[in-house]
């Protein structure tokens, strides 16, 4: 029962009138478009440049650049596990590997009926109650060999995704441990009639008295940064909430979103008063799409109690307004620049800083961008002062933090601490016993042995965006940094030589050791170009991508050296076998025409 | 620009030694080697720290037991291995010199493509005479893919840029002589 494809006059002008024939939503509009195509064929690609009067290239390079746009069909059933190492933790490689024989299909293939497809993809946020995977961008979590039949099933049934059972795409949230901010309760519309009553100055004066620093991972002070946009010469501004949250194992912003929506949304305003913007925009990573009526509707419900829309809360001069752009799978747009790039409809690749986005942002005009969770935090500090806030946490790190914790212990989901809580303590309270390491933030924080559990969450001593991997004893952590050296190989932009190279480089290499083709040679370099990298990548990705090998050897060696040959160096590929094609084409046999194993 | 370079010892009672340096380009454009060339007047000055072994500029053939062994271009066919294999067993400090031996470079842009397919269409497909995959045993055979010279050898350092300017080398080259970590820094580190 396939249907037929809707021709691209039918599909393509309600799609460009919604957005306005603008370019700049232009990654929307390829979102929209394939939804309803399936892929993006060279006649849409070439259609959507006319109309919109740009040049086919910026369309071409927008699809090629996104991981979720596809310029080849995908089937109609487009199936990607997440492979974060915590879904590796939980065994979705033989899960994925069953569902690939079940349709007998290779990795990425599309099976010859058009129907499926079986791929990959980075962290979907699901690490706490993983394996996940996304079908047409709808999650499945807590995947087990009888759950990968029935879908296999389903896909085979032909049934539309939309009337699958719901309960396949049910996302829990995992609170375990809760305070101020997912703890108490929270009346929609009490901080931003605090705010209001205050007036933007004073709020800003409290938001600075608190010491609020960004949850997204930089930790810069919130204050300042809205001060700064708020001075910022200009008619426009605008806030833009980064919902992109696409480090590995972090999945906070999520549940925020999920379940505290009117709260993050109500940040948004807030700053949109602090600062003078009446323009929001939040940017939600592809792997969220699921959430997105949900979303729509909280917006709705607010603009009718007035929250939302023109002259809120009756103040007559303070209109603002929140549109939800949807990413389409590329970690770095979690950068902020890359992000607002993005938004722009464009491929996301980091600016050039300065100018920062508070004063040349979103259309070349002062941005704040925020992490969801400071926004959410923003809140608070409108409802009770800066001092009250303050008294929380550490010096430089004040008030409490949300931790995302999966991996090996009893009771993976969001913990809600005070900066300075010691990573043991995290431990005992989600029970975790013996874990050999913690990978704190992500494929791009610091990785952790017993010794280190002493340590404290904070900036001024363990930063983190959110993500606390837990790994039990037996476990391998050679194995972690090599799916993370995966990981930003993957991801990484292209834009800069040292990050596309770089990361390449290592990917490889941590192959080959993987391999057991591996010597001292390949280490030494790794640890170069992590240096290397880390000096001069243009963005973070770049400047983290080599954190987890150059901590895994440090503190796992053991875990390095008994896969390394004990040689001064071996080649990365088999020359003998590399010269068989040319070999065979020429018809030759001859001694010339081999190569010995040594020099 | 001036660099102050001690002359090279090679032991307490020896006198001064100059090095011995090798220059080779495999599957490259000689770019790096015109670059090398840029040195301009400093070659003089190169001339009285080292000594050129096989290289371009003397036309020596193999190269004998050296110090320095400087490689341009990727790896590319049977030829460039044994090159390759003869500079690293024969140089005590082996050094990747541009894109192309860096990272495989241009002549990589050729990986996407199968070398079966590319020598049927360059050979047989095309009207004129021929119509013949050439098999000579002179010739080298070309292997699957193009690959930097670290894929097939060891190699202790990397110059980057395509090809890396004058300044570049003649930072890297004196660094070596004179006994010190070879470091490029911005803005001669660069990529393009
Ligand atoms: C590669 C990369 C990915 C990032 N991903 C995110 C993300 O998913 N969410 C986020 O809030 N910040 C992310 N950031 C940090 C943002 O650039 C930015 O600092 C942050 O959104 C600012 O908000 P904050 O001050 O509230 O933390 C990322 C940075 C880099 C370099
Ligand atoms: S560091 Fe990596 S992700 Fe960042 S700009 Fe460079 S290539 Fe792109
Ligand atoms: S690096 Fe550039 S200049 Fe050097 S051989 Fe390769 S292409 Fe030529």
């Amino acid at each position: 029962m396939t249907q037929p494809t809707p021709s691209l006059d039918q599909v393509l002008p309600p799609i460009l009138a919604r957005h306005g024939n603008d370019p700049t939503r232009l990654v929307q509009i390829l979102r929209d478009a394939q939804d309803q195509l399936e892929y993006l064929a060279p006649d849409t690609v070439t259609a959507l440049a006319r109309a919109l009067n740009i040049p086919r290239t910026r369309v071409e390079s927008c699809v090629e650049f996104y991981a979720f746009l596809h310029d080849q069909p995908r089937g109609r059933f487009r199936i990607l596990f997440s492979d974060n190492i915590t879904d590796r933790m939980l065994g979705n490689q033989a899960l994925f590997e069953h569902m690939l024989k079940r349709f007998h299909l290779a990795p990425g293939q599309v099976s010859e009926d058009g129907l499926v497809s079986v791929g990959l993809t980075s962290c979907t946020g699901m690490c706490d109650q993983g394996p996940a995977l996304l079908i047409n961008n709808m999650p499945i979590t807590r995947l087990t060999p009888r759950r990968v039949d029935e879908i296999c099933d389903l896909v085979q049934s032909g049934l539309p995704l939309a009337d699958w059972p719901s309960h396949y795409f049910k996302v829990e949230d995992n609170i375990r441990r809760a305070e101020v901010l997912l703890g108490s309760g929270f009346r929609s519309g009490d901080a931003l009639r605090a705010a209001l009553a205050r007036g933007p100055e004073a709020m800003l004066a409290e938001l600075k008295r608190s010491n609020l620093r960004g949850r997204g991972g930089a930790g810069f002070t919130t204050g300042v940064k809205w001060e700064l946009c708020r001075k910022a010469r200009a008619d426009i501004r605008y806030i833009v909430c980064n919902a992109d949250e696409g480090e590995p194992g972090t999945f906070k912003d999520r549940v925020l979103l999920q379940s505290f929506a009117e709260r993050v949304f109500e940040g948004m305003a807030l700053a949109g008063f602090t600062v003078g913007a009446r323009q929001g925009l939040l940017y939600l990573r592809a792997e969220y799409q699921y959430m997105m009526p949900h979303l729509l509707a909280v917006l709705e419900r607010m603009r009718a109690a007035g929250l939302l829309g023109r002259a809120i809360l009756g103040q007559v001069d303070f209109d603002f307004d929140i549109d939800i752009h949807l990413g389409a799978g590329a970690y770095v747009c979690g950068e902020e620049t890359a992000l607002i790039e993005s938004l722009e409809g464009k491929a996301g690749r980091p600016r050039i800083r300065p100018p920062f986005p508070v004063t040349s942002g979103y259309l070349g005009k002062p941005t704040v961008v925020n992490n969801v969770e400071t926004l959410c935090k923003a809140t608070e500090i409108a409802l009770h002062g800066g001092a009250w806030y303050e008294a929380q946490g550490t010096k430089q790190s004040t008030g409490t933090k949300i931790l995302s914790v999966a991996g090996d212990c009893e009771r993976p989901g969001l913990y809600e601490f005070p900066f300075g809580v010691h990573v043991s303590e995290v431990l005992a309270e989600c029970g975790a016993r013996n874990a050999i390491a913690v990978q704190v933030s992500g494929a791009s924080g610091m990785c952790l042995s017993p010794e280190e559990f002493g340590r404290r969450i904070a900036f001024e001593d363990v930063p983190t965006a959110g993500a606390f991997m837990i790994f039990g004893p037996g476990r391998d952590m050679f194995e972690m940094a090599l799916n993370f050296a995966d990981f930003f190989a993957h991801e990484s932009c292209g834009f800069c030589a040292p990050c596309r190279i770089g990361t390449g480089l290592v990917q490889k290499m941590m192959h080959k050791i993987a391999a057991g083709q591996g010597t001292r040679y390949e280490v030494n370099e790794m640890l170069r170009l992590r240096e290397l990298m880390r000096t001069t990548a243009h963005c973070g990705l770049g400047q983290t991508a080599g954190n987890a090998v150059f901590d895994t050897l440090q503190k796992f060696r053991p875990a390095y050296d008994r896969r390394l040959q004990d040689t001064d160096f071996i080649p990365a590929i088999d020359l003998e076998a590399a010269l068989a094609r040319a070999r065979a084409m020429a018809g030759r046999d001859d001694a010339d025409a081999h190569l010995g194993a040594q020099a | 620009m001036t660099v102050s370079v001690p002359a090279p010892h090679s032991g307490p009672a020896a006198g001064p030694r100059k090095l011995k340096v090798a220059t080779a380009s495999l599957s490259g454009c000689f770019g790096c080697h015109m670059s090398l060339l840029d040195l301009d007047e400093r070659l003089l000055q190169l001339a009285e720290l080292v000594e050129f072994d096989r290289s371009p500029i003397t036309d020596i053939k193999h190269c004998g037991p050296c110090d320095v062994g400087l490689i341009e271009g990727s790896v590319c066919n049977s030829e460039n291995v044994h090159v390759l294999r003869e500079f690293r067993s024969h140089c005590k400090v082996l050094i990747a010199f541009g894109a192309c031996a860096v990272a495989g470079g241009l002549p990589a842009m050729r990986n996407g493509l199968d070398v079966g397919d590319c020598l049927k269409e360059i050979y047989c497909d095309r009207v004129g005479p021929g119509g013949l995959i050439p098999n000579d045993r002179e010739l080298p055979l070309l292997l699957d893919k193009v690959y930097p010279i670290n894929e097939v050898v060891r190699v202790d350092y990397f110059i980057p840029g395509c090809p890396p300017s004058g300044d570049a080398i003649w930072k890297y080259l004196t660094d070596v002589i004179a006994g010190r970590m070879p470091r490029l820094e911005h803005p001669m580190l660069r990529y393009d």
